[in-house]
């Protein structure tokens, strides 16, 4: 299933990665790497395990700090900021960690609040319980409130993870391997409230995978990670119309093997 | 050897660094008032039990031990005076200390560290949250208060352990007892214990936390960091006691 057009303004630019290079010890991870993510896009950021993928979006959201380059999010750079700077502006980024990383200590009411009551601090209990409630219902999981994290399908704490980064109403979305460990019809439950959030939130979203299934429903441009290098980008058809070696796996190995 | 001494001033830097940021938090608004009652709570009261126990059976086996000695100079009425000394000035805050190291240290270093694997930490952090101020004051602030309070526990469960231990062949009244207890401390000793007890709690919250929050990721890690708090808080509340008795004696 391939995702409908979604009309994107190629001029205004949420994020943009500028000569970034990172490397651990001996270990080049990306190298000299550039990436623009447009407002309202979703971006996905294909490539195999281990290319950095994760890295790229850790260094966006300020988890690691880049050897070389800028990182530019919504006007600020990322690798400039001071902590009270970086802790602003991490209010604007929702990040969906790929094992959700729930608090396994709180209820999902208290994973829900946690960002919210410490970052807007003058809501009354009232709108607390009422931004929960909608954020969680917006993602089907009403009924799992009072519920522990351990109490949880993979499905439900990966969608429980991505309502408790909407909570703070971001503008940019970061989804870290949103399908990995699911079954089929999880993943299409998961693609499809990818989307959803694209369109009640008007999120611009990078979406890090290597799950071809939902690089094509989710990604409105796609970029592939080779070598610690972008070496393609442009639509599904576009990155895999190729007889590169290093590309025709993936394909081969999600849609014949 | 120059890149071990390298690492040892990274590894200084960083404990520095934590510190500063821990001391930051602790005092600037807004205060995680419910969560330093919750950790004060799992780390003081559920510590309770197995206090109780040790500090029994320290009092009781100290007075125990210490009976033959003082039964060779005819001296055992003078059991009372000598357990309270032994007990406030140096097995009260020690042996809380050396128990919480070890219930609380690895508590703490073990959960942190599985946070950390789990990616729970980097997930306050990137929701714009502040993880020293939430994980790190939280803890560091419920053992400084927590300790002193077990170890007036411990002090008062360890004499009561000695009275029992005196009257199983001797005929003494608690009032008796306590009455000698009470002639042969004075207020410094009490000073000196509640001393002691902050160092000893802010030092296992502090040791635990730094160890659990640095830990390396991976499941390998929870354990290392769980052994570590345990052995670099005791390891450090003994060279602490070591200090505190020569900077006491001193003041004396």
């Amino acid at each position: 299933m391939e995702k409908s057009n979604v009309n994107i303004d190629r001029t205004d630019v949420v994020i943009n990665v500028d000569a970034v290079s990172k490397s651990f010890g001996d270990l080049h991870v990306l190298r000299d790497v550039d990436l623009k993510l447009y407002n309202g896009e979703n971006l996905v950021v294909l490539g195999r395990s281990g290319t950095g993928k994760s890295v790229l979006i850790k260094l966006i959201s300020g988890l690691l700090t880049p050897d070389d380059g800028n990182i530019n999010v919504l006007g600020e750079i990322v690798n400039m900021l001071d902590e009270r700077g970086l802790r602003q502006l991490r209010q604007r980024i929702g990040f969906s960690f790929q094992n959700s990383a729930l608090y396994d200590s709180m209820t999902v009411r208290e994973n829900l609040e946690f960002p919210l009551v410490r970052n807007k601090r003058n809501l009354t209990r009232k709108e607390i319980n009422s931004e929960v409630e909608e954020v969680l219902d917006g993602v089907g999981l009403l009924q799992t409130l009072n519920q522990m994290p351990s109490e949880l399908s993979g499905g439900q704490r990966k969608r429980i993870g991505i309502a408790r980064t909407l909570i703070l109403r971001p503008d940019i979305m970061l989804y870290d391997e949103p399908t990995a460990g699911l079954d089929p019809i999880t993943c299409l439950d998961v693609n499809t409230l990818i989307n959803e959030v694209q369109e009640r939130y008007h999120t611009s979203s990078i979406i890090i995978t290597h799950d071809l299934s939902c690089a094509k429903m989710v990604g409105d441009r796609m970029v592939m990670l080779l070598d610690g290098k972008f070496e393609r980008q442009g639509t599904f058809k576009e990155i895999f119309d190729t007889d590169d070696e290093r590309v025709k796996p993936f394909y081969d190995y999600n849609f014949i093997v | 050897m120059g890149r071990k001494i390298e690492n040892l001033l990274i590894e200084f830097a960083r404990i520095h660094r934590f510190m500063m940021s821990f001391l930051r938090e602790a005092v600037s608004p807004p205060y995680e008032f419910k969560e330093i009652i919750r950790q004060c709570y799992e780390i003081g009261w559920k510590s309770f039990p197995l206090i109780s126990l040790t500090g029994f059976i320290v009092g009781f086996v100290f007075t125990k031990q210490s009976r033959p000695s003082l039964e060779e100079f005819g001296a055992t009425s003078w059991l009372p005076a000598l357990i309270s000394i032994a007990i406030v000035r140096a097995l009260a805050p020690l042996v809380t200390a050396l128990i919480a190291s070890g219930k609380v240290g690895s508590q703490i270093g073990a959960e942190l560290s599985s946070m950390n694997v789990t990616e729970q930490i980097d997930a306050m952090e990137v929701s714009g949250t502040n993880p020293t101020k939430f994980l790190i004051s939280t803890r560091i602030i419920a053992t400084t208060i927590s300790i002193p309070i077990l170890c007036f526990y411990v002090a008062g469960i360890g004499l009561l352990g000695g009275y029992l231990s005196i009257t199983s062949k001797d005929d003494l009244s608690f009032l008796a007892f306590f009455t000698q207890v009470f002639e042969s401390i004075n207020i410094k000793d009490i000073y000196a214990m509640v001393i002691r007890a902050v160092v000893f709690g802010f030092t296992i919250g502090f040791a635990s936390t730094y160890v659990g929050y640095y830990s390396s990721k991976g499941t390998e890690g929870v354990g290392k960091a769980a052994n570590s708090a345990v052995v670099s808080s005791m390891f450090l509340v003994f060279i602490e006691e070591l200090l505190i008795v020569q900077l006491l004696s001193l003041i004396n």
